[in-house]
């Protein structure tokens, strides 16, 4: 159970951040949900965790700025307290194969999913550290573990969240604070809409069928709870990158 | 001031007398490693009721009161 816990995920409003959101409030969490856009969609994915008996705010911040997210940070301790856990969902695609991929789009990728989730470790850190706890989730990516044609940029930042998971893992593990990944497969959300289950990229997935954002938030919820686990990555992929 | 504050804080946390604490003790021979040392700056900003945040080692006791009198 999560009773008590304060978390703050990232990219919230939708997808996976979304269905971590509502799994931890199921399982009695308080939320912070952190959105770069969509209000009315934040306000949506509250609105469920609310339905649980929690506290559940949403916080509009680009997790990719640096003092943005530091006043997120402070804002959100303000209002709740304290905070236990940290999600690092938030990320974006701008695909294309790397002959033509523009400078800007590999920029843009490494700044929200790799550097947002440094700057959110960064600010929630000295919280952990006084607490004596915290357990860090970072949202990688198969990509990040086998590369992905057309995903230079994605498949970078998401191998570099591997890589600053296991560093903020043995750093911060004598405070006890956890920090492990998650590499999700394909997962049915808005950043895979163009992808049937008749895609032939689905046929290469071991159990045939692309996941849903409940079976990774599920993952989420386990490494929330676990206390014994750190610097892991958790693959949710119906064993495509075995 | 502060010098007083942060001698206090070690020797709370090695329980030991704040006396045995000079500008000149280094965090190492305290046994206080650099996480300690942001949990004390944690600390200090309620007393002082100022956010500082620590971007540089401090090796010793000194090093962190001057970085902290140069930002209040």
């Amino acid at each position: 159970m999560l009773k008590g816990k304060i978390a703050v995920i990232t990219g919230g409003s939708r997808g996976i951040g979304a269905a971590i959101a509502v799994k931890f409030a199921s399982l009695g969490a308080d939320i912070a949900l952190i959105y770069s856009g969509n209000s009315k969609a934040a306000e949506e994915v509250c609105q469920a965790a609310l339905g649980y008996g929690v506290r559940a705010e949403a916080f509009q911040c680009d997790v990719a700025d640096f003092e943005a997210s530091k006043a997120a940070v402070a804002e959100i301790k303000n209002r709740f307290g304290k905070i236990d856990v940290l999600v690092n969902n938030a990320g974006i695609t701008r695909d294309g194969l790397i002959a033509m991929m523009k400078e800007a789009d590999f920029d843009e990728v490494i700044s929200v999913n790799l550097k947002g989730a440094f700057n959110m470790i960064k600010h929630c850190t000295p919280l952990f550290i006084k607490a004596k706890y915290g357990r860090i989730i970072n949202i990688s990516s198969v990509s990040g573990l086998m590369g992905n044609a057309g995903q230079a940029n994605y498949s970078a930042s998401k191998a570099g969240l591997i890589g600053l998971t296991k560093a903020v893992a043995k750093e911060l593990a004598a405070r006890n604070v956890t920090c492990n990944a998650i590499a999700p497969g394909f997962i049915q959300t808005d950043m895979t809409k163009s992808f049937g289950e008749d895609n032939p990229l689905v046929a290469a997935i071991p159990l045939k069928r692309m996941g849903r954002p409940e079976e990774v938030a599920e993952a989420a919820a386990f490494l929330a709870m676990s206390d014994y686990i750190t610097g892991e990555v958790i693959r949710v992929d119906g064993g495509l990158a075995m | 001031m502060v010098f007083e504050a942060i001698a206090k804080l070690i020797a709370e946390h090695n329980d030991c007398d704040v006396s045995e604490i000079t500008m000149d003790s280094s965090f190492a021979e305290l046994g206080i490693d650099s996480l300690d040392t942001v949990e004390m700056l944690m600390n200090l900003e309620e007393q002082l009721g100022k956010e500082i945040e620590l971007d540089e080692k401090v090796e010793t006791v000194g090093d962190l009161v001057r970085y902290i009198e140069a930002r209040l």
